[in-house]
């Protein structure tokens, strides 16, 4: 269970989040939505601890992460995965190398398992025979599948999705879409995403945690969210310039 | 009244900024030395830096090195046929070479290649979240990124250095005996004579602190690269500026220190 308490963070004098509060459900997918810099990247960084909060709490497990040394904290970051919003390939690595990495570096599988498993991870992201690809030589939607490959290769309890559809096509935004579900039901996942597109949203949640202002304004199921009147969302949903949202 | 207090204050900035960074490279300097001798020891990520630092400067450093014994020869000799004292320039050579221009010219060569290699790679690495991923993945950055860069840049700065003496020797020679006719003998001799060990080791000594210089100030700058190219490049360039002159102020302290 992941849940922030009350959870501050400025940049300067910039606010980014104002006394955040939010209950990740277990085995379910929440999607976060809000605007473009928002933060939404800032709260995602604050659950695996690349951010610690100024005040308030993130609690995985009923574990503080932000009390915990770099040894502990890294015990905490083997039950995730995350898939940057990039990728965040290692491009002096082949995509073999990308999806081992995780398993060379925390457990002492042999050689020929290691393999096997990052075969049969490839093949669930429908990509096979591409283990001696270079990064650089893939698109942006295959890039996307290797970097969730890598992120499952050590079968977490959390994955963390950073904008997993922005700059692909409706056709490879929809398989990966398809690729989210299925991964999520396979593995029986936490799942967090982050997303601005409206129509994945509805797909991929169970949950949805609109962020604004630094705090989240609505949560509910897609049924609830469809249904709200608060303004943000009605807002931020339809894509009106109009609203409380200010756009420049 | 007020321009003079706004430069004093700008002046005042600018020292606390770089006391403040010096603070931080050195914190990196312990953290490398906390991550170096925990296992595993990564042997493969030392093994490709040792060859990227090493191997790869080879060419550049054989070419600043002879040049280099090459001009001083002409140099020297220009200066000692003055009072016909020819016969050392053999020894000024030798001796300007293993203390000082060896290891500080192959250094400077090694930051213009290198440790500006080492800026752009970890800032690139920076700016598309590899770095994060790294800390995600439960793998320390240091470990893995700055660690094998550093262990290369103490090892190869030296052992390149011991290429540039033996080639600007060899460049002197040339220049000294075949083209302005010095006696062959006396140029060896005199070699011989005045160089000692103690002079090769401690050009030794500053090329493996310029080694750790450059590649610590290379991995710092990449590693802390904000603002996506632009800041890739300033990175660079702040590396290659910064680790070059700490290496000619330092080169001084250690001099002063050891001879």
């Amino acid at each position: 269970m992941i849940r922030l308490i009350d959870v501050h963070k400025s940049f300067g004098k910039q606010k980014v989040l104002d006394g955040l509060n939010l209950e990740i459900e277990d085995g379910k997918t929440t999607v976060i939505i809000g605007k473009s810099g928002g933060g939404k990247s800032v709260l995602l960084k604050h659950i695996i601890g690349l951010l610690k909060p100024d005040s308030g709490k993130v609690l995985i497990d009923d574990v503080d992460i932000a009390k915990l040394n770099d040894k502990e904290l890294n015990e905490v970051r083997k039950k995730f995965g995350m898939l940057f919003q990039d990728a965040a390939l290692f491009d002096s690595m082949n995509v073999g190398e990308n999806v081992a990495f995780p398993l060379r570096e925390h457990t002492k599988k042999k050689e020929d398992e290691i393999e096997e498993i990052v075969r049969e991870r490839l093949k669930a992201v429908g990509l096979s025979g591409v283990e001696n690809k270079m990064p650089s030589e893939l698109s942006g939607g295959m890039r996307k599948r290797v970097g969730l490959a890598r992120a499952v290769a050590m079968l977490p309890q959390i994955v963390l999705f950073d904008e997993p559809t922005t700059g692909l096509d409706p056709i490879m935004t929809e398989a990966i879409n398809e690729l989210i579900i299925n991964t999520q039901k396979n593995f029986n996942l936490t799942c967090i995403v982050i997303s601005h597109d409206i129509q994945s949203i509805f797909e991929v949640g169970h949950k949805i945690a609109m962020l604004y202002d630094g705090k989240i304004v609505e949560y509910g199921t897609p049924e609830e969210i469809r249904k709200s009147y608060n303004p943000v969302l009605t807002q931020f949903l339809s894509g009106s310039l109009e609203g409380p949202i200010a756009v420049m | 009244m007020d321009r003079v207090s706004a430069a004093v204050d700008n002046f005042g900035r600018s020292v606390l900024r770089n006391v403040e960074e010096m603070g931080k490279i050195l914190l990196l300097f312990l953290s490398v030395l906390s991550w170096m001798f925990r296992p595993p020891l990564k042997l493969r990520l030392i093994f490709k830096q040792l060859e990227f630092v090493g191997v790869k400067s080879i060419f550049v450093v054989i070419l600043t090195g002879t040049f280099t014994g090459m001009v001083m020869a002409l140099q020297g000799y220009y200066g000692f046929r003055m009072f016909s004292a020819e016969s050392l320039v053999g020894s000024t050579v030798a001796l300007g070479m293993t203390r000082e221009l060896g290891p500080v010219l192959t250094s400077l060569m090694v930051t213009a290649r290198a440790g500006s290699a080492m800026a752009a790679e970890l800032g690139t690495m920076r700016v598309t979240e590899q770095i994060d991923a790294l800390y995600v993945m439960a793998s320390n950055p240091v470990k893995h990124l700055i660690v094998p860069r550093v262990i290369a840049g103490v090892i190869m700065v030296p052992i390149l250095t011991i290429v540039s003496d033996f080639v600007g020797i060899i460049g002197g020679y040339f220049v000294g005996v075949i083209i302005l006719d010095i006696n062959a003998g006396a140029f060896v001799k005199n070699i011989t004579r005045y160089v000692e060990l103690d002079d090769i080791y401690n050009g030794l000594i500053k090329a493996a602190v310029f080694g750790l210089i450059l590649s610590l100030v290379g991995c710092y700058k990449g590693f802390n690269t904000t603002g996506g190219a632009e800041g890739v490049g300033r990175a660079t360039t702040e590396a290659v500026v910064l680790a070059s002159i700490s290496i000619l102020i330092s080169d001084y302290f250690l001099t002063a220190i050891m001879f």
